[in-house]
């Protein structure tokens, strides 16, 4: 392969030496302009290293101080200072208030929504529909623990069988099974007379002998008819809303052996105004009262 | 264009054309007069019309045209529309576009020469260089001297007029996006948005850019429309012509045996695009005519016949060649080819066709408007949960309502529902009406959104699915709107 540098007669550039099967190579530098503009991305890179946070490595932010997450903090205090009097306006005022206040029950709907998205629809699911397992649909017309603006705040704010508030909504159902209370047998007659509350009974006889049962182990929670007690948090048991489960076998089970549902005490974890903005919409999902 | 290097050539010899500066000569007559008639109209218009004022009210804005794309919508005089609508816009770029084909059939390149706003601005510019510097030939001249303080004070005052004119045009585009007077206002208080200094400096730099340096090549070189025109174009569509029939051969006007041509070059002089209108049809020319004019001008001095150039059908340009093949020059060869010219068939195929496309957009779009809803109602219904079931077992499905109300007027309709025997609708925070049914109200120009229960009594006969149709009811009790949608509900 010659080395020695040659012109091409043609065109007078330099050729690089390389020849395959006759054909030269010309030797065709990189047009100034490119070349300038690359070195100017070098030295942008090297002064960008020393103002930003370029090296992964603890503490190297750069000269400037920037960094994504103070960026970050710096908008989300921007936009909280931007609702905040909003958020002061919805933490004086009462439930009952934000309701007939068409401004402030339109903010709350709207920070409601979302916050019911990162707070309740976990258990509660996307638009309060409830799941199997014992979370409630909290947007049909059937309420454990009342269904008024007051009542759900206070569900909301306190929980439902927790440690952590004092004023926790607080009841038991005894597990008839494990406790040796009543045999299976009783348990299917009492949980067919259960369905016959609904009028949904197909075994009369069962029904007949689970009246006698339920009045003495039932009826001073979940009412005489059934009616359920929200004070205790005791469901209704003569309507089409079942939470465990509507057929005999279901109900059964949990005669037998309860599983009893908790949440957290919001009013711990979130702003009032949130609790406020919650129940807000929670009320105004389809059940609220 | 005779510059442009052939497949042929060496590597050494550049493919690139350098531009030849265009020095247009000042010119005269009949389509010069038209051509600034068309300019002082189409200026004004651009200029004037966002400072007309048209009373809507209170809360409204009072500007004839303008499109408010923070409130996102697009006011005409009378007419306001909302983004959804913004097909009524395409309506009208269609209907332009038909009409252009339509206007090119009949009359050639009649937008390039006289209503582009590439052409419009390049002859206001020029008229104002002609105005600084003089005409053609000292503009020459000043061309090639050396720099002087007198060069440069022609030059400088040339540019600050066409920046001037630049940002008054610039200025004129934001108005029609933003109030006339307060945004004028505002920039020159220097208290407008970066948005309104960017498209201001954009549209200045174009203008200054297009109309002052670019010019014809913008037409040659960037614009489209003249490469597919021809595709418009037939032997009956006017364009502008030189009848070589009677100019040739062109010669001195003392020479012996030549024809009306003598050779003056004015038609070359004054061409805004550079070129000899006697090579025949070219892409370059825009068809403004003002080779027309200056022809005519020489012509009527020598006393000959005008429109030696003229808006001539290739058609006619045939005839009249093929009647005076070999005839030598004379008044009795100007004749037979003046004989020979039939009047230009404005009733053809594709005019009809153009002229049907044009009429049945026209109608299309003209009734869409005359009946377009003042009043939408539009339903979603809500997908988490997709039903309630009540603790009486009936079922409950939730909709969100929007009313679009187009007009300024407000308006309380009952709502109901139909398709569900025994349904009862209710809206939370809305009052009802004597009957019990919600009365939803509407806001002036703009939406109002209701959150709509429908509850199925439990003895209701459903399937998991049925059709479920929404009405609003005015005031007269006549049904103002409707909406279809779905009831759904647990499987038998």
């Amino acid at each position: 392969m010659p080395t020695k540098i040659e012109k091409d007669a043609l065109t007078g550039r330099e050729t690089t030496g390389h020849e395959w099967d006759g054909l030269k190579e010309l030797n065709t530098p990189l047009p100034s302009w490119w070349l300038y503009t690359f070195y100017a991305t070098i030295a942008f890179s090297v002064l960008w290293m020393i103002l930003y946070p370029a090296l992964p490595l603890p503490g190297a932010t750069g000269l400037t101080g920037w960094t994504a997450r103070g960026a970050l903090s710096g908008e989300l205090e921007a936009a909280r200072a931007r609702t905040e009097p909003m958020m002061a306006r919805l933490r004086a005022a009462t439930p009952e208030q934000i309701a007939a206040d068409p401004e402030l029950r339109a903010f709350a709907l709207a920070g409601g929504r979302i916050a019911f998205a990162n707070h309740c629809a976990a258990c509660h699911g996307a638009g309060g529909q409830g799941a199997r397992g014992g979370y409630p649909n909290l947007a049909d017309d059937d309420w454990l623990w009342g269904g008024d603006l007051a009542a759900i705040h206070a569900t909301i704010r306190h929980g439902i069988r927790n440690q952590d508030s004092e004023e926790a909504r607080m009841s038991i159902m005894p597990r008839f099974l494990a406790d040796g209370t009543l045999t299976m047998a009783q348990i299917h007659d009492v949980a067919e007379y259960v369905l016959s509350l609904s009028g949904r009974a197909t075994q009369p006889a069962m029904a007949a002998r689970g009246e006698g049962i339920y009045a003495e182990n039932c009826a001073s929670c979940h009412g005489e008819r059934g009616e359920g007690n929200q004070e205790i948090g005791a469901p209704r048991l003569n309507d089409r809303i079942w939470l465990h489960g509507s057929d005999r076998a279901a109900i059964a089970a949990y005669i037998a052996n309860p599983v009893l549902g908790v949440m957290p005490a919001f009013g711990q974890r979130l702003d009032p105004a949130v609790v406020n903005m919650l129940t807000v919409y929670v009320h105004a999902l389809g059940g609220g009262r | 264009m005779s510059h442009i290097g052939t497949a042929g050539s060496g590597p050494t010899e550049s493919l690139y054309a350098t531009r030849q500066k265009v020095y247009p000569r000042a010119v005269s007559g009949r389509v010069r007069r038209i051509k600034w008639a068309v300019l002082v109209l189409l200026l004004g218009l651009y200029y004037l019309l966002p400072w007309i004022r048209w009373d809507r009210g209170p809360g409204a804005p009072d500007q004839a045209v303008l499109v408010d794309m923070v409130h996102r919508r697009l006011y005409f005089f009378w007419i306001e529309l909302w983004p959804q609508e913004v097909y009524f816009l395409t309506g009208i770029l269609v209907f332009c576009a038909i009409a252009l084909f339509a206007v090119t059939s009949l009359a050639g390149r009649l937008w390039c020469g006289f209503a582009c706003p590439q052409t419009v601005w390049t002859d206001l510019f020029m008229w104002v260089e002609r105005l600084i510097q003089g005409d053609r030939n000292a503009r020459m001249k000043l061309d090639r001297e050396p720099w002087s303080a007198r060069k440069v004070k022609l030059k400088a005052a040339t540019h600050a007029a066409w920046v001037a004119i630049a940002a008054a045009t610039g200025g004129a585009w934001i108005m029609y996006f933003n109030d006339a007077p307060t945004v004028t206002w505002q920039i020159l208080t220097g208290q407008a948005s970066l948005t309104v200094y960017g498209f201001f400096g954009l549209f200045t730099l174009t203008t200054y850019l297009l109309a002052g340096w670019a010019r014809e090549q913008v037409c040659t070189y960037m614009c489209p429309w003249p490469r597919f025109q021809g595709a418009m174009l037939d032997d009956q569509s006017l364009v502008v012509t030189y009848r070589a029939w009677r100019g040739e051969p062109r010669g001195k006007l003392k020479a012996e045996g030549v024809g009306d041509c003598v050779d003056c070059g004015a038609c070359v002089h004054v061409c805004p695009t550079g070129i000899d209108i006697r090579d025949g049809q070219q892409l370059e020319c825009i068809g403004c005519g003002l080779c027309v004019d200056a022809c005519n001008e020489v012509m009527r001095k020598l006393d000959r016949p005008q429109g030696l150039i003229a808006f001539e059908t290739l058609a006619n340009l045939a005839a009249s060649t093929a009647a005076t093949r070999g005839m030598p020059p004379s008044p009795a060869r100007f004749e037979a080819g003046m004989a020979a010219r039939r009047p230009p068939r404005l009733i053809r195929p594709r005019t009809l066709m153009y002229a049907g496309v044009l009429t049945a957009v026209a109608v299309a779009m003209l009734a869409a408007l005359l009946l377009r809803d003042t009043l939408t109602l539009s339903v979603l219904r809500d997908r988490a949960p997709l039903y309630v079931v009540l603790s009486d077992g009936g079922v409950r499905n939730a909709y969100t309502v929007k009313l679009a109300n187009k007009t300024r007027q407000v308006e309380a309709y009952a709502l109901l529902a139909e398709g569900i025997p025994g349904a009862a609708v209710s809206v939370q925070n809305a009052p009802v009406d004597a009957e019990g049914r919600p009365l939803v109200t509407t806001r002036p120009d703009g939406l109002t959104e209701w959150r709509v229960l429908v509850s199925a009594p439990p003895a209701a006969p459903l399937r998991p699915s049925q059709p479920i149709t929404f009405r609003l009811l005015g005031p007269d009790g006549r049904p103002a709107a409707s909406a279809s949608s779905v009831f759904l509900a647990p499987g038998p």
